[in-house]
């Protein structure tokens, strides 16, 4: 149902009538979502929709069960992937709840996880000294200080620190398809505007989003390429980055009648 | 079987048996057995009467049971007290030890021929109930350094081991104190003479091979003043289905502006799934910063036994003295431990610090217990303690029971303590970011762990880090 904004672009992601269900409620009820390289799509809707699901299930969550449908990634069956193969061949997850591991410093862990990924593509490891350089470049690609990465990761982070530090994951592990779920909730501002410029400077031909959120607020600083409208577990629609202005004035009941109705 | 579930159900990598010819004394504890423990390691009338009293005074003892552990009950007469490889070197030959215990030895990480010795590392390897090679003893004695198995230094250096031994940890001390003090077979014996700093780490690696027999081991470290000594020990057992006792004293004692630090390694076999098998690790060790400005420091990490009781301990003696313990204990499938510390304050301004790391998998039962004692002429004590609990899955648990007992008003007390759990989200968020689950339960134990493992030799904390992450192979649920 996504609609590219060139249609002669790569399919990157292409789902096809996928039923999720988590603890026995069955979440997602048939979504069908084709991403090409390069694009950003919003999926937008109310409360319990099922985008956080969708978000979790596209990167492998152990917790939810696919009852039916299809995912595929670069050609390959997602479904069929661990988490961290996904992750190797380019998935990431900006999580919503991010998780504190302490002990473990950013900078660490940071390297760990592009090691992992460099390991899958061919490429040497880098060392401590190496992946320090390789840092340095691409916080100054984004304009960020270093004063997240000797600090343990998420640990004692507030709210806004833990997303943002999310997003300098992105930026250091370059996923070709970067799942954003509710980046947006709980940052003021001035940091939604800074994770919003950060997003945009990561934007290319190589890396496609998928921007979940509730609100229509991020999309003011991110202009999306396509926009989805969740609602019970199915696209109900989508559209340009028009629709998320209508959903902003008109709310979702309109759109949730509309799918009981079909 | 969640992905963290199998990954703690790793087997045991230590618990295969050497075939090798021993001489085992038959089963059962009496005086004609002490006495012939005595006869076999040659020593001087001192020592067996020493023996004979300790074992007079354990026969009106009774195991303890107040530790948080269960288990069946313990026949001491099924126990053979002494096992040892027939063929042994002479002294100071190390090319005659039989090639097996030198391939038994090599295949446990420790290398004990000349030419592939550990750098930077003295080994006494401990085989059953006697040392079978300790390395570098010439090198050490250029420095006046003492490193010899207990049982040579009972026959060579006796005005040192009667001036020292039982001192910290008395004959009576405990059950299990007084049986070893019994029994006990070999272990290492370390002097380190005034102003010497060690110039290489010293090591004991204790292995059990024979069936149905006890380990009991004796080790003794002083460190004379402005002393500096670094020691560690390890140890593992063969996977069988009997529990084997192993019952250890340790005693440290610090002079003047000595420090002794001391890192232990325990690999026992914990006994399977089901419980069944593993070794009984009953020990008391305990040191005592007997001089002004000394210093104690314990590190342990403990991954292996079916039951662990053991409290490594401080006496602050000296004004200014110094105690720590860093600890880390695993617990896993049925293991149970109940572990902790004693830092007993009598000089002035003396300080302790605690830091305890608890680890529970599968249906492990993890015990922090520890006492912390200020004494009434203890001017201007400190202590801090900090208590760690993970739980990985929901049929493990976790305990504290810090007992503080402060009788001077100055003193000053800090305690933490923490409980988590490590779960299928952490578990989760690290593998989207590409790591295996293995590598992601390795990270969070690691960083768990951390302010522990910073304090082991760095060729250890490797080997920790490593351990750690075996032991913990399939728990999580």
């Amino acid at each position: 149902m996504g609609r590219g904004k060139g249609d002669g672009g790569r399919v990157l992601l292409e789902v096809k009538g996928l039923r999720v269900s988590v603890a026995g409620n069955e979440i997602l009820k048939g979504v069908d979502l084709t991403i090409r390289d390069g694009e950003v799509h919003a999926i937008m809707g109310p409360n319990g929709s099922g985008k956080s699901t969708l978000a979790q299930v596209l990167a492998g969550h152990p917790a939810y069960s696919v009852l039916a449908g299809t995912a595929t990634y670069e050609g390959k069956d997602l479904l069929d992937m661990k988490p961290e193969e996904r992750a190797r061949a380019g998935v990431f997850l900006a999580f919503q709840y991010p998780v504190e591991i302490r002990g473990i410093t950013n900078s660490y862990f940071l390297r760990a996880a592009l090691n992992a990924l460099r390991r899958e593509r061919g490429e040497p490891e880098l060392d401590p000294i190496d992946f320090l350089q390789f840092l340095e470049q691409k916080l100054k690609a984004i304009g960020w200080d270093d004063s997240m990465l000797n600090r343990p990761v998420n640990e004692g982070f507030s709210g806004g620190e833990k997303k943002r530090n999310e997003i300098l994951q992105l930026a250091v592990l370059e996923p070709r398809l970067a799942i954003l779920d509710e980046t947006d909730s709980g940052l003021d501002i001035d940091a939604l505007k800074t994770v919003a410029e950060t997003v945009n400077k990561l934007r290319g031909p190589d890396r496609a989003f998928l921007i979940v959120t509730h609100y229509q607020r991020l999309l003011n600083y991110i202009t999306p390429d396509v926009v989805h409208v969740l609602a019970d577990g199915r696209i109900v629609k989508s559209g340009g980055p028009e629709l998320a202005h209508e959903l902003e004035a008109k709310g979702y009941d309109w759109l949730r009648d509309a799918a009981m109705v079909s | 079987m969640t992905s963290i579930e199998a990954h703690v159900q790793q087997p045991y990598k230590y618990g295969f048996v050497t075939d090798i010819e021993s001489e085992v004394v038959p089963a059962g504890l009496n005086e004609d057995v002490i006495r012939l423990i005595s006869d076999k390691k040659g020593e001087p009338e001192w020592m067996l009467d020493w023996r004979l009293k300790a074992y007079r005074n354990w026969l009106k003892m009774s195991e303890p049971h107040w530790p948080n552990v269960k288990y069946g009950p313990i026949d001491y007469q099924a126990i053979s007290y002494y096992a040892a490889p027939k063929k042994l070197p002479k002294l100071d030959s190390l090319d005659q030890v039989d090639p097996k215990l030198v391939a038994t030895f090599e295949k446990l990480g420790i290398p004990i021929e000349e030419q592939k010795r550990l750098t930077g590392v003295a080994v006494d390897a401990v085989f059953d109930s006697v040392s079978v090679a300790t390395t570098f003893q010439a090198e050490l004695a250029k420095y006046g350094v003492i490193f010899c198995p207990i049982s040579q230094a009972i026959r060579e250096h006796g005005d040192l081991v009667q001036k020292y031994l039982s001192t910290v940890v008395p004959i009576n001390d405990n059950f299990f104190a007084a049986l070893n003090s019994a029994v006990f077979t070999d272990g290492s014996f370390v002097y380190v003479p005034k102003g010497v700093r060690c110039p290489l780490e010293l090591s004991t690696y204790f292995r059990i091979n024979a069936s149905s027999t006890g380990q009991f081991e004796r080790t003794l470290i002083i460190a004379d003043e402005g002393s500096y000594v670094s020691y560690l020990e390890g140890c593992s057992a063969p996977m069988r289905d009997e529990h084997q006792l192993h019952a250890a004293v340790v005693e440290l004692v610090a002079h003047d502006r000595a420090t002794i630090k001391y890192s232990t390694i325990q690999n026992w076999y914990p006994g399977d799934e089901e419980g069944k098998g593993g070794i009984y690790n009953f020990v008391t060790k305990r040191g005592k910063c007997a001089g002004a400005n000394s210093k104690i420091s314990w590190t342990q990490v403990e991954t292996g036994s079916a039951i662990t009781w053991k409290y490594p301990g401080c006496i602050l003696q000296g004004d200014n003295s110094i105690g720590e313990f860093y600890s880390v204990a695993v617990t896993s499938h049925k293991q149970q431990a109940d572990t902790g510390t004693k830092m007993i304050h009598l000089g002035k301004n003396t300080r302790s610090t605690i830091v305890s790391k608890g680890i529970s998998a599968g249906r492990g039962q993890n015990t922090y217990r520890g006492l912390v004692k200020i004494m009434k002429g203890a001017e201007g004590a400190r202590n801090y303690s900090q208590c760690d609990s993970m739980l990985i899955g929901d049929k493990c648990g976790a305990h504290t029971f810090p007992y503080i007992d402060v009788r001077n008003s100055t003193a000053i007390m800090e305690h933490e303590a923490s409980t988590s759990k490590i779960g299928e989200d952490q578990i989760f968020y690290l593998r989207q970011r590409g790591l295996s689950s293995e590598d992601a339960v390795s990270m969070i134990v690691n960083g768990f762990c951390k302010e522990v493992f910073k304090e082991l030799p760095m060729e250890f904390a490797v080997e920790a880090t490593r351990l750690l992450g075996i032991s913990l192979e399939g728990s999580v649920g």
